[in-house]
């Protein structure tokens, strides 16, 4: 797959996990309304393309770490629908066996490692990774999902630096949804583009509109590109916002409402279905049958979780050492 | 699941009853009113529109003493931690906060190598008057949102640790923590802070607590005796205290008279409250939420057993959560945290058999 050469397939495939990713959020999001499921969650609706766009652009083999909402990354990057619904369910056939829950999901032999839920905490473990690939001679990559709000802790610097000092094959990819929890980005930073930071690495830093499926793709895959080849990491910014509130006890009025409506008019769900009906390469009929298949796919997901057996109380006491 | 409030003496009760959430922002804003210098450093306390903090203790403060006083930070737990050190030493008086527990492991460097040791490393010519904020405990949040950590704050000199179970002593310490002139790990127990709306917590307890109009400062160093008994002594701390006195009114049931002594700070330790109570009732045990390895009833275990060696008639038994990381799922995590019927069935085994 290369980024001038996207064809119909996979266009309608990343269309399909794009409306996998919210479909997913919106059923979880009245699961946990109906007390369903445990714990708490961070929800990642208006944000697929950002998701979506990295993991099109990712071989097997290679490697992302996410974080505290982490729902979207693992669909994108392939993980079963169903050992994700199973492990928000806290079922022993959840993809971390109902050990991790929500803000951990991950199957490292699919490509994801279990989502990071300290901010920044991702950030070394992706470079550890490349560093890996690199080590080995394995022409895979790492790519690292972080927030804006993890651009001012201390790991972002010292990892990115030495992802870019050692070359490595990382790419480094800050979704700026313009919030940290409560707080705007413009009152914790001075610069305007966390993308600006890559000059004081020596890497290149590009912004990119996250809501934009396709350049979403061709920008991580320029960045994939110089990873493989051994030029070292990039530090990909991509605008973009959630549609809900931080967690799912966040009626989020922080944000100003005009705001909010601004960026729900960019949906990138909508605006991908827009631009393939529009450009012929979807029929509405198809665009119907995917939106058909991704409710049948969830449907059977959600039964699968709450079919499946709970671990047994005493697992707490296996995984502690390999 | 509800339990009756922890008893209080007469002297301390008043009408008016606070959730620990209500007691904690009183003892803050009353603080600041005095005292110019507190501070207050943390992320999304003070945001118009926002949180309050991860559990609302800073609701409202921002309004009240702007954000020159109500610091919004960028997420830099390391940085949090040593600016308030350094602003501690430069002559305020900061209170700074984790959102969870957890993330105390980002600031660890600050504040056991920079807060706790600039006293010493002075020579005693400075002091660092601050407070760090940590929720703890376990609430189906899973490994990285969930650890009791006051074992690794206990075993680095130069840091004092508080850990209030009810609004009573939350208020009352946190005031003594504030005018104190060390550095002090201030822990706070998700499911006791009574959170209201959308910040309430699953599995949360009604710990409704008289707290007087009046103002009173509660001394650290100075152990509460929950529940008076004579069969055997449980020490514990924060939520455990709840459970070690639900399980104490079940073992009154049986006919055994648990004495239930609350800690309420782990640094000063009150050796002499708890030894007193060991050598009246002979039996000891200790509950803990952290891992059972290394956790501070070891050290209480160890202290106890060395000054009241022949007075005790059993060994001394710690209930604590085993050697694992906290799990995500709910029948899991139930049996990571010590329950009431393991301190039930522990406390009459010790009693019964010995
Ligand atoms: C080290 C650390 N500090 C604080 C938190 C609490 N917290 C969880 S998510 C979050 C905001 C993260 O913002 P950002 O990085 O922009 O990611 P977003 O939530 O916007 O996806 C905060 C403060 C945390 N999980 N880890
Ligand atoms: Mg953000």
């Amino acid at each position: 797959m290369s980024a001038s050469t996207l064809d119909k397939t996979q266009k309608a495939g990343m269309f399909r996990r794009m409306v996998l990713c919210r479909k997913f959020e919106e059923r979880v999001y009245y699961l946990f309304l109906e007390g369903r499921l445990p714990g708490t969650v961070h929800q990642s609706a208006g944000q697929e393309a950002s998701a979506v766009g990295v993991c099109s652009a990712l071989v097997e083999g290679d490697v992302i770490t996410s974080t505290h909402r982490p729902h979207s990354h693992a669909i994108a990057r392939g993980l079963p629908v169903k050992s994700l619904m199973a492990e928000l369910f806290a079922k022993s056939t959840g993809c971390c066996r109902g050990k991790g829950g929500s803000m951990h999901l991950g199957d490292l032999a699919l490509g994801m490692l279990p989502a990071i839920a300290i901010v920044g905490g991702g950030i070394p473990l992706a470079t550890g990774q490349a560093l890996a690939f690199q080590y080995l001679g394995r022409k895979n990559i790492a790519a690292c999902f972080f927030g804006d709000g993890a651009a001012n802790i201390g790991t972002f610097h010292e990892a990115i630096n030495m992802g870019a000092i050692w070359n490595l094959p990382v790419v480094y990819i800050c979704e700026n949804n313009k919030y940290g929890a409560s707080t705007s980005v413009d009152k914790v930073m001075k610069v305007e583009h966390v993308s600006e930071r890559a000059a004081a690495y020596g890497i290149p830093g590009v912004t990119v509109d996250g809501n934009d499926v396709e350049a979403v793709h061709r920008a991580m895959w320029s960045a994939t590109e110089r990873a493989r080849t051994g030029s070292g990491p990039t530090l990909l910014e991509l605008e973009t916002y959630r549609f809900s509130g931080h967690s799912r006890s966040d009626p989020g009025h922080y944000r100003p409402q005009e705001e909010v409506a601004a960026w729900k008019q960019r949906d990138p769900v909508a605006l991908y279905e827009k631009a393939l009906t529009d450009q012929g390469i979807l029929t509405e009929e198809e665009a119907r049958q995917i939106h058909d298949s991704v409710e049948k796919e969830l449907e059977e997901a959600v039964k699968f979780a709450e079919e499946s057996p709970s671990p047994a109380a005493e697992d707490c006491l296996s995984d502690v050492f390999a | 699941m509800s339990l009756p409030e922890t008893q209080i003496p007469a002297a301390e009760a008043s009408a008016r009853k606070l959730t620990m959430v209500e007691a904690l922002r009183e003892a803050l804003s009353e603080e600041m009113r005095r005292d110019e210098r507190v501070i207050l450093l943390g992320e999304d306390i003070g945001i118009a529109g926002g949180f309050g903090g991860a559990f609302t203790v800073t609701l409202g403060l921002a309004e009240e003493f702007g954000h020159r006083r109500v610091v919004d930070t960028p997420i830099s737990e390391a940085a949090i931690a040593g600016v308030a050190a350094g602003a501690a030493a430069g002559g305020l008086r900061p209170v700074a906060d984790v959102q969870y527990g957890d993330f105390l492991f980002i600031a660890m460097d600050q504040l056991a190598n920079q807060a706790a040791k600039l006293r010493y490393m002075s020579g005693g010519k400075i002091s660092v008057p601050m407070v760090m904020r940590a929720p703890v405990g376990a609430t189906t949040r899973g490994s990285q949102h969930g650890q009791s950590l006051e074992a690794f704050f206990t075993h680095v000199p130069g840091l004092k640790v508080a850990c209030p179970s009810n609004p009573y002593d939350g208020k009352g310490l946190l005031k003594t923590a504030i005018r104190d002139d060390n550095p002090v790990i201030f822990f706070e127990h998700k499911l006791l802070y009574g959170s209201k709306g959308a910040r309430k917590e699953a599995g949360g307890i009604e710990v409704l607590g008289h707290v007087p109009e009046k103002e009173y400062l509660i001394p650290f160093g100075q152990a509460k005796i929950a529940r008076p008994g004579r069969d055997i002594t449980i020490v514990a701390n924060l939520l455990m205290v709840h459970r070690s006195l639900q399980a104490a009114r079940i073992l009154a049931e049986r006919g055994i008279e648990a004495e239930v002594i609350d800690v309420r700070t782990l640094v000063p330790f009150d050796w002499d409250a708890v030894a007193e109570s060991a050598r009246r009732t002979r039996k000891l045990m200790i509950v803990e939420e952290d891992n059972l390895t290394g956790g501070w009833g070891a050290e209480v275990a160890a202290r106890i057993g060395d000054i009241c060696f022949g007075h005790l008639d059993a060994p001394i038994r710690r209930v604590a959560a085993p050697d694992t990381p906290v799990p995500f799922a709910p029948v899991m995590e139930r049996f990571y945290i010590p329950s009431t019927d393991t301190i039930v069935a522990t406390a009459q085994e010790l009693v019964s058999s010995y």
